[in-house]
């Protein structure tokens, strides 16, 4: 059966990056670019800013590094955060509080503590957002297992290009401890953030333009950044921040779901 | 935003499977809360909504990874009310990749992890070889279920915002459409049975020891349901008879309040309520039926009742049917949805179950009885932990 060819387009107008070896988008664009040599030393989450302190305190690791992506992103992009819906993307809920909650339940005592459940919602990070950003906009979460980057990007392009919402990406992932860490296996926990506007302004990087296709998606050149790229699903991003950190016309083709991948078009603005 | 058809749809609930046993349990106000005796649960004073047949579901073997509770709950809603062969007939007129996946959840099929961890091993504390995070714990995995059962091919994803999951699926199949990346979605929502929830909620000391009594002056807690409920959804025809029903609007937001308790004055609430309302361009005198998201907290019902009564006064007819299900949490917005379908359908608003004094503090029009008038166009609340809502306007074709 033919089908048009959808064409999504939206203006990146900022980046959030925390993964291993990969601090921030200002060093990640000198690794990505190929100027610094990449080792995947663990990440340290910064503790979130902007929650009340009963919030930080009881804040995980997946919110430490949405938030931490979220803001970098938000920043560069010189944007209000209450004006923006979002998009969550992550394969999982925080993984210690889930071991945590399942070691109780398998237990003589099942009670488990009110703070691990409301923090086991797999919303848990944009409950958080909210709180510290004070945006009562519209923020959905999605799983989609290793596809997260790829479902996250085409929610927030429909986001954009249907609404003309200015949306932000954040796709993040955090390992589960053992023993289910050896059924998930993740070697640390990531994020990407993207913020994307329907319109160029002075602040954009980049237009992109998706579609959905069938061709085969990139893989990074760099062996240990395509190491991580397979083995946290929000690294599944990087072909599209490497793209954006080389600043040419570029096309590439990320993952998505069987039998569909992403292809971007990237043209840089400046 | 443009109307879209629900041309087919389904509910499974503990009032029973397919859309008759609906009708005829809302009809005769008749709720299917029972004493809690889920699994190993014996020590907790609630009331439960579940399904029954689900233990007895067999998958196919070329799903046998899939099985747990909560696929096992998604194929018995799947085989219910004509739904399987309405997709096969969406998918031959638009194809496998047209047909897009989009499901709610919140704890998918996490039952399976809780049991795997009593069958630890005593020495090393590894997971038993059987046990599968991917197609069971995992949230998407009732979405590739899904999918897998249809080999469909087109875009695919969960929604995870605990009680919403399953309302903001229709924004989000909507806006594919809208895109064209889509001609037809599942959407609706999927959530089963398991301790986290039921120990959960106990901690946070939300649980009803009775069925849970929404905007009852009593309240004092949830009832935990189950449910599946499926709906496909299209761009309309251009001639519908006239008791089809359309999506007409959809509004989200965010409470930025906190974690799990909703904004006191129920203000992301309201924001959702009006932006369904803005979406489906019609003015809060065109609802005839509210179906609340009521879970039967004292704290939610009154942020609700106070955002219900600043965008509607006391003139529409409201209740939760909650009651009569439980909270079926991920899948609540999918089966409201669907419950509001019936009551445009069929021509009758749905009395709320088990509120005997409805609260006077709450300065809404609340329906206890079923009252037997027409209406032509529905809200539906649905709000989550994390501080997420979302209302639905559904409408008569004509």
């Amino acid at each position: 059966m033919t089908t048009p060819n959808t064409i999504l387009t939206a203006w990146i107008e900022g980046v959030g990056l925390l993964g291993p070896g990969l601090p921030d988008w200002p060093t990640g664009q000198i690794i990505l670019s190929g100027d610094t040599a990449y080792a995947p030393t663990p990440i340290t989450a910064p503790p979130p800013q902007g929650l009340p302190p009963a919030e930080r305190r009881r804040a995980g690791v997946s919110v430490k590094v949405a938030l931490a992506v979220a803001q970098e992103a938000i920043a560069m992009g010189q944007l209000d955060a209450r004006q923006l819906s979002t998009v969550f993307a992550s394969s999982g809920a925080d993984g210690d509080n889930c071991d945590a909650i399942c070691a109780v339940l398998a237990s003589d005592d099942r009670h488990i503590s009110p703070t691990r459940f409301h923090n086991s919602v797999h919303n848990a990070p944009a409950g958080y957002w909210g709180i510290a950003s004070g945006a009562m906009t519209p923020a959905t979460v999605l799983c989609v297992y290793d596809d997260g980057f790829g479902a996250g990007l085409l929610e927030a392009l429909t986001q954009v290009s249907v609404e003309g919402r200015t949306a932000l990406l954040i796709a993040y992932d955090s390992p589960y401890p053992e023993p289910l860490n050896a059924k998930r296996p993740m070697p640390d926990a990531m994020g990407i953030a993207l913020a994307l506007t329907s319109q160029q302004s002075p602040q954009s990087l980049a237009q992109i333009q998706i579609s959905l296709t069938d061709t085969e998606p990139d893989v990074l050149a760099n062996p240990a950044l395509e190491t991580l790229r397979l083995a946290i699903p929000a690294a599944r991003g990087l072909p599209l921040l490497q793209a954006l950190a080389r600043k040419q016309i570029s096309k590439v083709v990320l993952d998505y779901l069987e039998p569909l991948r992403l292809a971007v078009n990237i043209k840089p603005c400046r | 935003m443009n109307p879209f058809h629900l041309s087919h749809f389904t509910a499974t609930s503990c009032l029973g499977h397919g859309l008759d046993a609906h009708q005829t349990a809302l009809r005769d106000q008749r709720g299917g809360l029972i004493p809690c005796q889920f699994e190993t649960v014996r020590d907790l004073d609630t009331h439960i909504g579940e399904v029954t047949g689900v233990d007895t579901v067999k998958l196919p073997e070329a799903l046998a990874e899939y099985d747990c509770r909560n696929n096992r709950l998604a194929w018995l809603g799947l085989h219910q009310d004509g739904f399987m062969a309405a997709v096969d007939a969406a998918m031959t007129r638009h194809g496998r990749r047209r047909v897009a996946v989009l499901l709610g959840t919140s704890t998918a099929g996490i039952l399976q992890s809780e049991q795997a961890y009593r069958r630890r091993d005593p020495v090393t504390g590894v997971l038993p070889a059987d046990f599968i995070y991917r197609t069971t714990h995992n949230a998407y995995s009732v979405a590739d279920f899904v999918r897998k059962v249809f080999k469909l091919e087109g875009p695919a994803a969960v929604v995870s915002t605990a009680c919403s999951s399953s309302a903001k699926v229709f924004a989000s199949a909507t806006r594919m459409m809208e895109a064209g990346l889509i001609d037809a979605a599942i959407v609706g929502g999927v959530d089963s049975l398991c301790l986290t929830t039921l120990y959960g909620f106990n901690s946070l000391e939300l649980l009803s020891a009775t069925p849970c009594q929404p905007f009852d002056v009593d309240r004092s807690g949830i009832s935990i349901g189950e449910a599946a409920a499926f709906i496909l959804l299209e761009r309309p025809a251009s001639s519908l008879n006239s008791d089809s029903i359309l999506l007409l609007g959809a509004g989200e937001s965010s409470d930025a309040y906190h974690m799990s308790s909703p904004h006191p004055d129920g203000l992301g609430a309201q924001m959702a309520m009006a932006g369904a309302l803005q979406a489906a361009n019609v003015q809060a005198g065109d609802i005839d039926y509210i179906n609340l998201h009521g879970t039967a907290t004292p704290s939610n019902d009154a942020a609700e009742g106070k955002a219900v009564a600043t965008l509607f006064g006391d003139r529409v007819p409201c209740s939760s049917t909650k009651g009569a299900t439980g909270h079926t949490l991920g899948a609540a917005g999918g089966l409201e949805a669907i419950i509001g379908a019936l009551a445009l359908q069929h021509g009758f608003l749905p009395g709320g179950v088990n509120t005997r004094t409805i609260d006077p503090n709450i300065p809404i029009q609340y329906l206890n009885a079923n009252r037997d008038t027409a209406p032509q166009r529905v809200l539906s609340n649905s709000f989550g932990f994390g501080g997420t809502n979302c209302s639905l306007v559904l409408g008569r074709a004509g």
